[in-house]
């Protein structure tokens, strides 16, 4: 699959990057609109804003590596965020991540947000979600849920399979 | 022989350095305890005039503060925290006037938590201006608690591999670990796990779970190699150094970033693994490379060289010499080195001979030439004291004499087009002209026509050189020194085995007219011997004249008698040499 970004996006950036002292300045906003076009940004993505705001590849690599909410892979239908912070570390969100990690045959030791080969789920570890009163907390695509059970997180998993 | 050079350890005024700071005014600041006045600005990594930092001034005071990521040549990045010292500075009251003790001295403000007044607030040295009045405690138990906090944080991820690390012995989280460190680790947890062995570039592996993440690579590579190729990725106690695509990280200049790699980190693919940096000798020396004259330190061992490291000669390399020239000392230890001296009898061929017969033959020969009849070719590569040694030869016999240009590409950096590195030894001793090889297609027209009869080749394969094996055969005498065998010493009548350069002592004179000099680290294999040692014996021989056998007496005597190096002496020049006007 080769790269290629549309014609109006490519404008729409070319005219962002004007509104920038330097050049470099539109690094983020650049790779937030990649990330939302494609749902991920590739090693073309990173190659292709480096080229455009004339930096070297791993400048912008490093930004991709530094910030979680990039993703160098596309992510699963079902994204499972699991809060690791401290209220819900006390009650209990490492044990449920790596309960969602068995069920769905994912290596809980890995420190990296990771994806099923199915594509139909990614599992990761995040900070504060600003719920600790309903601790243990998981953001589920785009609902929060409080105080999240193993029972609950298997019907998770169980919908998502079905989905 | 080398004694002298301690007491030169001085560098010598560097002249093609940027100007020194203006006179500025002196800063009177205590450091542990002890008064005293430093500049109020010093030379930045870039030779620019910048405020003093505490560093700078705790160095001119003779205390080390420790560091990783701080190195005089790189811009400042302040990330490792090592440098970490207490400090305080003068009270000052409501008036904006200094309150002072009873006894009438200014009272010192140590410098603490903004909240939390008996926690003492230190600096990192590296990037903290001094003030006046300024008190640094290098050594006050708040300063070695910070820096044993530090190395417990930076030791936290690290391996702990020294048993199999080529950094061992020549690493700063091993030195200060010891000077400065804890003797147990309080870490119970499971350490991160980086990426082991990653292939670079052609030339470096890196080890992540080993670095400490000072960035002096990324500087270094970013800023004076102008190769923007090594970032850091990924987040927290993840965090490696990376390049875009491994493998790849291929500029002229990489293994600098193996020297100032503080750890095991980046190591040298060429030198890993085959030598503990504590069994070596280090010699100081130079490149020969090209004709900037990097100044080097030759790591040997039982007469085997290792590797080459840059040495600091702000008037030459700074810190830094590229990788081709650092790489380019494998054939010094060549299997086929000339190792004998040999003369050719007409109906026994080449016989091997001891140097009193060698030397006897050609004085004898030597002496029934007439004048003009003889002619020298001497590489640009030969030390200056043999060039004009030469040049005496060739002085008592009217002689035509060149070298031989070799031209190649420069940069910006270091390397240079002429990749001689004594083109203006060559032309100062009179050996070549302005342009070197000009005189060449007259020797050879000299032998073609039968003019020239005899022939003395120094370091070079004339058959490469317009003088052909047709016109060798053509010669009386063909004397020929060299150290590695070819065409020409194929065709000689007189072979003489010389050295590398790090076999003996000499000195070079580099584009910019630098004079340095050379120690030497090994012995030659077999009978080789240094050229000048030989010459010098046979200059005798031939034009009766009597010279020092020492290179310094040498030297001096040549110091003497050629005007562009009027007034130098051996003793003068110093580890980092004086410029000569070209």
């Amino acid at each position: 699959m080769s790269f290629a970004v549309p014609a109006n996006l490519e404008a729409q950036l070319d005219e962002l990057v004007t509104h920038y002292p330097q050049k470099r300045s539109a690094s983020l906003m650049f790779l937030h609109a990649l990330q939302e076009h494609f749902g991920y940004i590739s090693r073309d993505a990173v190659e292709w804003t480096a080229r455009k705001l004339g930096l070297q590849p791993i400048n912008v690599f490093e930004l991709v590596t530094f910030y979680p909410m990039f993703r160098q892979e596309p992510l699963g239908k079902t994204h499972i965020k699991v809060c690791r912070t401290l209220s819900c570390a006390l009650a209990g969100s490492g044990e449920l991540r790596t309960h969602f990690c068995s069920k769905l045959g994912l290596d809980a030791q890995k420190h990296a947000p990771q994806t099923t080969p199915d594509g139909k789920f990614t599992v990761e570890f995040v900070e504060c979600l600003a719920d600790c009163g309903n601790a243990p907390v998981v953001l589920l695509n785009e609902d929060l849920l409080p105080k999240v059970t193993p029972a609950q997180a298997d019907e998770i998993v169980a919908k998502g399979k079905s989905k | 022989m080398s004694a002298p050079a301690t007491t030169e350890a001085k560098p010598a005024a560097p002249t093609a350095a940027p100007a020194p700071p203006p006179p500025s005014d002196k800063i009177k600041i205590k450091v542990d305890g002890r008064e005293i006045e430093v500049p109020k600005m010093m030379p930045d990594w870039q030779g620019k005039p910048q405020p003093t930092t505490m560093l700078q001034a705790c160095q001119l005071a003779a205390h080390e503060v420790p560091h990783y990521c701080y190195h005089p040549k790189l811009p400042i990045a302040g990330n490792c925290r090592m440098c970490l010292v207490e400090f305080g500075t003068p009270q000052m009251g409501p008036d904006r006037k200094p309150v002072l003790n009873e006894d009438g001295t200014p009272k010192i403000a140590k410098s603490v938590l903004p909240y939390e007044p008996t926690t003492p607030r230190g600096a990192i040295a590296c990037a903290t201006p001094i003030s006046p009045g300024m008190e640094i405690y290098p050594n006050s138990p708040a300063t070695k608690q910070m820096r044993e906090a530090v190395l417990e944080s930076l030791l936290i991820n690290h391996p702990l591999d020294c048993p199999i690390c080529d950094q061992a012995g020549e690493c700063k989280l091993q030195e200060y670990s010891v000077q400065h460190g804890q003797a147990e680790s309080r870490f119970v947890e499971a350490k991160v796990h980086k990426p082991k062995a990653v292939d670079l570039g052609p030339r470096i592996v890196l080890d992540d779970e080993r670095c400490v993440l000072c960035t002096r690579c990324i500087r270094f590579t970013k800023d004076i190699a102008g190769d923007d190729a090594l970032g850091i990725v990924n987040r927290g106690s993840y965090n490696t150094i990376a390049a875009w695509a491994e493998g790849k990280f291929d500029n002229n200049y990489t293994l600098n970033t193996v020297d100032i790699c503080p750890v095991g980190a980046l190591t040298s693919k060429d030198f890993r693994f085959q030598m503990r940096v504590w069994f070596m000798k280090e010699t100081k020396s130079l490149c020969t490379s090209c004709g900037t004259g990097c100044n080097i330190v030759v790591g040997s061992r039982e007469e085997k060289v290792y590797r080459y490291e840059p040495r600091q000669n702000d008037a030459v390399n700074s810190t830094w010499m590229c990788d081709s020239g650092r790489l380019n000392y494998k054939w010094i230890g060549r299997a086929d080195r000339l190792q004998k001296c040999g003369m050719r009898i007409a109906e026994r061929g080449m016989l091997e001979v001891a140097w009193p017969t060698a030397l006897k033959g050609i004085s004898a020969k030597l002496a029934s030439a007439p004048s003009s009849s003889v002619a020298i070719v001497a590489s640009a590569r030969q030390t200056t004291e043999e060039l004009w040694l030469l040049s005496k030869l060739a002085k008592k016999f009217n002689a035509l004499t060149d070298s031989v240009a070799r031209n190649g590409e420069g940069d910006k950096l270091l390397v240079n087009a002429d990749k001689n590195p004594n083109s203006n030894g060559a032309r100062l001793t009179g050996i070549s002209g302005p342009q070197l090889g000009a005189n060449l297609a007259k020797i050879a027209e000299g032998i073609r026509s039968g003019s020239i009869r005899t022939l003395i080749v120094f370091g070079e394969d004339v058959t490469k050189h317009g003088i052909g094996a047709d016109l060798l055969a053509k010669l009386d005498t063909l004397i020929v020194s060299d150290i590695l065998p070819n065409a020409t010493t194929a065709a000689a009548h007189f072979v003489l085995p010389g050295c590398a350069h790090v076999e003996k002592r000499g000195t070079f004179v580099n584009v910019k007219g630098r004079v340095q000099k050379f120690m030497k680290a090994v012995e030659a294999p077999g009978d080789a011997r240094p050229e000048w040692e030989f010459l010098h014996e046979l200059v005798h021989n031939v034009t009766g004249q009597n010279g020092f056998s020492t290179i310094e007496g040498l030297f001096n005597q040549m110091a003497h008698e050629v005007p562009g190096f009027a007034g130098l002496e051996w003793a003068k020049l110093g580890d980092t040499g004086v410029t000569v006007q070209i």
